[in-house]
């Protein structure tokens, strides 16, 4: 679904991705886990064709994304950012119906996919009504979500999604999440600095640091490994986990 | 108040001024939108533009009002007729407020949300239509409004050149030195910028709403 062949990124000479290869199957799920400035949103601007490798190449559904039109590319792939990136202006309804409108769907059909997709991320269909300013920082992350699933594009990809939410909300957005990925199996690409985010939602998660793959493992394997920046973050996280 | 008086004994010259003058006003304030805000706009998307745009666009707004109409009396067609000449010269004035509030108003959408926008797939066109302008238009009604009392101050000049308004009766209420009427033609000159004022400002607060939403 997703892949990246020896890809290289630089910004004004300053170089962000360096050699990055991974790739994402249909179904699967991809935590890129690392701390800012590690290139996680980087490599996902690579992903919608944001922005294009200098040196390498990305492929989506086989694909490079310089040879995509920039725009079907796009609305194949669902965006989810911190706080829902919604459209302040528009109501509920009209942020997740942006994309199937632009598609042409008819009415009734946007309609009828506005609701669907409003109880998948567990709303009541009465908010569609409402502004992103009439809405709970929980209640617009779902929306944020329910509005890159509105047009059912092949991949998902987040960034940092729920870093902006309350412990309690954002636990429960994880294991929501984890439930709806077992129901519509994307291919999901979830950025984090959360260890304990990345081993719950992830199939495989891949850490980065300073724009280079450190290690991509699968997350039964990940957290046995022994590479010193994974027992680095383990240990990071060791504190807080006991406390509770 | 005699010249409440003078108002009532005058009242046809007076409601056919006041007309004149809200459509010099008027037309010169659509005309400088018409131009203003799609350059507004160009220059968000070619910043190389925007300080040589933004700079003439201030040049014009330094132009004392009597020397740039003096400057267009020899232009083909637009000085043939005083009217033509005073809207022109009122749309140069209501261009600096409309340029640089459109473009202040787009700069200022938050760019989270337009990057969302982008990653959505919107095309530029439907970017700026959709998501820019409507988030932005609160700040170009702001620069509409002080345009449009601009030009309601400044369109009381134009009678000097004959293009009439209520300049006229503060032109010959000059020459006669007669107070009254000069309160004839400034008093209703004022009442109509506080109206365009008033009203415009209650448009700015409904879009800004919109805007400030996003919090």
């Amino acid at each position: 679904m997703i892949e990246f062949d020896r890809v290289f990124f630089r910004l004004n000479g300053r170089p962000l991705l360096e050699n990055l290869s991974l790739s994402v199957s249909h179904g699967e799920t991809l935590v890129l886990l690392g701390r800012s400035g590690s290139g996680k949103t980087t490599t996902l601007k690579l992903i919608n064709g944001l922005l294009t490798p200098n040196e390498g190449e990305v492929r989506v559904s086989g694909r490079s994304t310089e040879q995509w039109n920039p725009i079907r590319l796009r609305r194949s792939i669902g965006y989810v950012i911190q706080d829902g990136g919604l459209f302040p202006h528009f109501t509920v309804e009209r942020n997740i119906a942006l994309v199937p409108s632009i598609e042409g769907w008819d009415r009734q059909r946007i309609q009828a996919r506005v609701r669907e997709v409003l109880s998948i991320v567990g709303l009541n269909v009465e908010l569609g009504s409402r502004y992103p300013s009439e809405l709970s920082g929980g209640q617009r992350q779902r929306v944020g979500v329910a509005r890159a699933l509105a047009a059912d594009p092949p991949i998902l990809i987040l960034d940092e999604a729920f870093s902006a939410l309350d412990p309690i909300t954002r636990s429960e957005m994880q294991k929501e999440f984890r439930a709806l990925q077992e129901r519509v199996r994307k291919a999901v690409v979830f950025v984090t600095h959360d260890l304990r985010e990345a081993l719950l939602l992830a199939d495989r998660i891949a850490l980065m640091e300073q724009g280079r793959l450190v290690v991509n493992l699968p997350v039964q394997e990940f957290s046995r490994s022994e590479h010193p920046l994974v027992r680095a973050y383990r240990e990071a996280f060791a504190g807080p986990q006991e406390a509770r | 108040m005699d010249f409440l008086h003078f108002i009532s004994a005058n009242r046809q010259q007076v409601v056919e001024l006041t007309f004149e003058h809200i459509t010099l006003a008027g037309v010169s304030t659509l005309i400088a939108a018409l131009v203003g805000i799609p350059l507004g706009i160009v220059i968000t998307r070619i910043p190389s533009l925007s300080k040589p745009v933004l700079g003439s666009a201030n040049v014009i707004q330094t132009i004392p009002s009597l020397a740039l109409f003096g400057f267009l009396i020899p232009a083909p067609w637009i000085g043939e007729r005083a009217s033509r000449l005073a809207i022109l010269a009122l749309a140069l004035y209501g261009l600096l407020p409309l340029i640089r509030n459109t473009y202040a108003g787009i700069r200022g959408v938050d760019p989270g949300i337009v990057e969302a926008g982008r990653a959505m797939g919107l095309t530029d066109r439907q970017l700026l239509f959709q998501v820019e302008l409507p988030l932005a238009s609160g700040v170009i009604v702001a620069g509409v409004r002080i345009a449009v009392v601009l030009s309601i101050g400044l369109a009381t000049i134009a009678a000097a050149i004959g293009a009439g308004g209520l300049g006229e009766f503060i032109f010959r209420g000059l020459a006669m030195v007669n107070n009254q009427v000069i309160l004839a033609g400034a008093v209703p000159a004022a009442l109509l910028a506080l109206g365009a004022d008033f009203l415009l400002g209650l448009l700015e607060r409904r879009l800004n709403s919109l805007r400030l939403k996003s919090s």
